[in-house]
């Protein structure tokens, strides 16, 4: 029991890394409806960024906001400069562009700063408080919960949150009354991109730092977008929680830590196929 | 079309020569490009023609070469016999999995297709099968030597039996997508709905171009598999199927041709980027993918047909 419930917390851990992936996946869903492929090559970028701070002496915290920032221009820019000129081309080419975004930050990762495993520090205390879950662990659960809250208040009750949720649902309205919906596009690119870094720097003390060590999360993330419901950020974060629990406990008892992927792989089209929308999506109906 | 056919015979003729004039590491990387093309063509099958996205087109290659080397490790099957063991075996596959792709279009296929090239070097991993797969380590083949004595050594007869493979496969392809099934994925791929009314029968030709495609790519994983003489389950990571959707597309999206520039490229591009630094090839193949997508859509066999129709009418 106690070994289960230590599976369980943990992968509450990890289901919240996967929860803000899964936020930021579909934070640019909801606003262009395509899946972004390089988010978690993003999102590693990011925290290679925040590693070479921390190694110029910068303190954690304050790197950590600066690292945020970074990305947010970042997410604008790769918006405005790559994405935006094949916005409306078919769904091969920009599946294309997506996945060349993703090895090319992937290879630029790898010639700046080498493929050998780099430690990254994590912000909370070292000593066990807790019998069944380490600070880090708790740690960085709260950090995903404290996202997750600014995004609501954000998208619920400040002016600029309303003006993106109507580019989002209806561009040619919002456009009619105003909003300037392609900068809101990119803005959703940018929060995308600072949620991602702060999930990568919220996995990176506990995967090590490297190039790759994105792509398994990604994976999770995907299928936590995916059960959540891909147009719902409170299913995202829910499915990131449940898919956390779901590989960790399978890992552990079921099937062993082998084909953990597979998990992933197996959620993934069994949530495609018998429910497409996911838990908390919409159903969308369209017109031929 | 006369000139074409010429061109086909000066082109095989060249292929049939370069063996006798490069080194052997050089013909090996020839036999390489072959078995892309193939490869290629099998994607091209899928996501050029019928519209479908694959980024999981190196599980079915993988699946393809273990298909071979298991069969020549354990059962001690001739190298050329693998061949249709390993197509059919990734037809069936392939037509299983194109089955609930059906109900997924675009990205979402496009995921579902991510999902399983990243867990494939996990599966093959597993240990339950390593009692075939060699686990981790993998499984080394000999390589094949030529028969009756022919004067040629290994690599040169292992070039020829693959360009003979080669021809065969785009010989098939070529009538395949040329008649009245590839006009049906192409119809498809345009659009779905009037195909329909025009009475052709999506779900079986989508999940029938599903297990062709993959079929065309086993059969290139297991000629891989016996050039390589070796398979390992992280030579098939995700990569490998970027490393095909970057030749299709720029070697040219529905296209017969293209499978073979796109092969080249793969190929013999990261041989050369590789001097500059380990991580360079990628670097290179992104960019030729956003380039090609912005600036040459249809690929360097567009750019080919292009430049011959306006020889053509000056």
């Amino acid at each position: 029991m106690d070994a289960f419930l230590h599976q369980v917390l943990a992968g509450l851990a990890t289901g919240g890394i996967y929860a803000s992936l899964a936020l930021a996946l579909v934070m640019i869903y909801q606003a262009t409806h395509l899946v972004n492929f390089a988010q978690g090559e993003m999102a590693m970028f990011a925290t290679y960024l925040a590693w070479s701070l921390l190694n110029a002496g910068v303190p954690y915290w304050p790197a950590f906001l600066l690292t945020i920032g970074i990305a947010f221009v970042g997410g604008i820019l790769i918006e405005r400069v790559v994405v935006r000129p094949v916005e409306s081309s078919p769904v091969l080419a920009i599946v294309v562009v997506f996945i060349a975004l993703l090895v090319i930050l992937n290879s630029v990762a790898g010639w700046i700063y080498t493929y050998t495993l780099k430690s990254f520090p994590s912000p909370f205390p070292q000593q066990a408080a807790f019998k069944y879950m380490s600070p880090h662990e708790i740690g960085a659960i709260g950090i995903t919960l404290v996202v997750l809250a600014a995004l609501y208040v954000f998208f619920r009750f400040t002016p600029l949150g309303l003006a993106m949720r109507a580019a989002a649902q209806n561009p040619e309205s919002a456009r009619l009354v105003g909003i300037r919906v392609g900068w809101m596009l990119a803005l959703g690119w940018g929060l995308a991109a600072a949620i991602g870094a702060v999930a990568g720097m919220m996995v990176a003390p506990i995967v090590y730092l490297d190039p790759n060590m994105m792509g398994g999360v990604l994976l999770y993330a995907f299928a936590a977008a995916l059960v959540g419901g891909i147009d719902s950020p409170g299913g995202a974060v829910l499915g990131g929680f449940l898919v956390g629990v779901l590989e960790n406990v399978l890992g552990a008892f079921v099937i062993g830590n082998e084909l953990k992927l597979s998990v992933a792989l197996v959620l993934i089209v069994g949530v495609l196929l018998v429910r497409p929308s996911g838990f908390f999506g919409r159903v969308h109906v369209t017109r031929v | 079309m006369k000139r074409n056919i010429f061109l086909i015979f000066l082109l095989l003729a060249v292929a049939c020569a370069l063996p006798f004039l490069v080194s052997n590491y050089r013909t090996f990387q020839l036999t390489l490009v072959l078995v892309y093309a193939i490869a290629l063509l099998g994607l091209n099958i899928l996501t050029g023609y019928s519209g479908q996205i694959s980024l999981g087109h190196g599980a079915f290659y993988a699946l393809g070469a273990y298909c071979a080397a298991i069969l020549m490790d354990k059962a001690g099957v001739p190298y050329w016999a693998t061949l249709p063991a390993a197509g059919a075996v990734c037809f069936v596959a392939g037509f299983l999995f194109g089955l609930p792709a059906l109900r997924l279009e675009g990205l979402y296929l496009a995921l579902a297709t991510f999902a399983l090239g990243v867990a494939m070097p996990q599966l093959l991993k597993y240990h339950h099968l390593e009692k075939w797969t060699g686990g981790v380590q993998g499984i080394v083949i000999p390589k094949p030597e030529a028969p009756l004595g022919l004067p040629v050594n290994a690599d040169q007869w292992l070039y020829f039996f693959t360009l003979f493979v080669t021809l065969v496969m785009f010989v098939l392809g070529w009538n395949l997508l040329r008649g009245r099934v590839g006009r049906a994925l192409t119809a498809i791929r345009d659009h779905a709905i009037a195909a329909e009314a025009m009475g052709v029968h999506n779900a079986l030709y989508k999940s029938t171009a599903f297990g062709v495609s993959a079929l065309y790519t086993g059969v290139a994983g297991a000629l891989g598999a016996i050039a390589v003489q070796f398979v390992a389950p992280d030579s098939f990571n995700i990569f490998l199927s970027i490393v095909f959707l970057v030749g299709i597309v720029v070697g040219g999206l529905a296209s017969i041709s293209g499978a073979l520039y796109g092969a080249l490229f793969i190929q013999f591009v990261p041989n050369i980027a590789d001097e500059i630094s380990k991580a360079a090839p990628w670097a290179v193949f992104g960019i030729f993918m956003i380039g090609f997508v912005y600036l040459m859509p249809t690929g360097v066999a567009g750019a080919v047909r292009l430049l011959l129709a306006r020889r053509r009418t000056p």
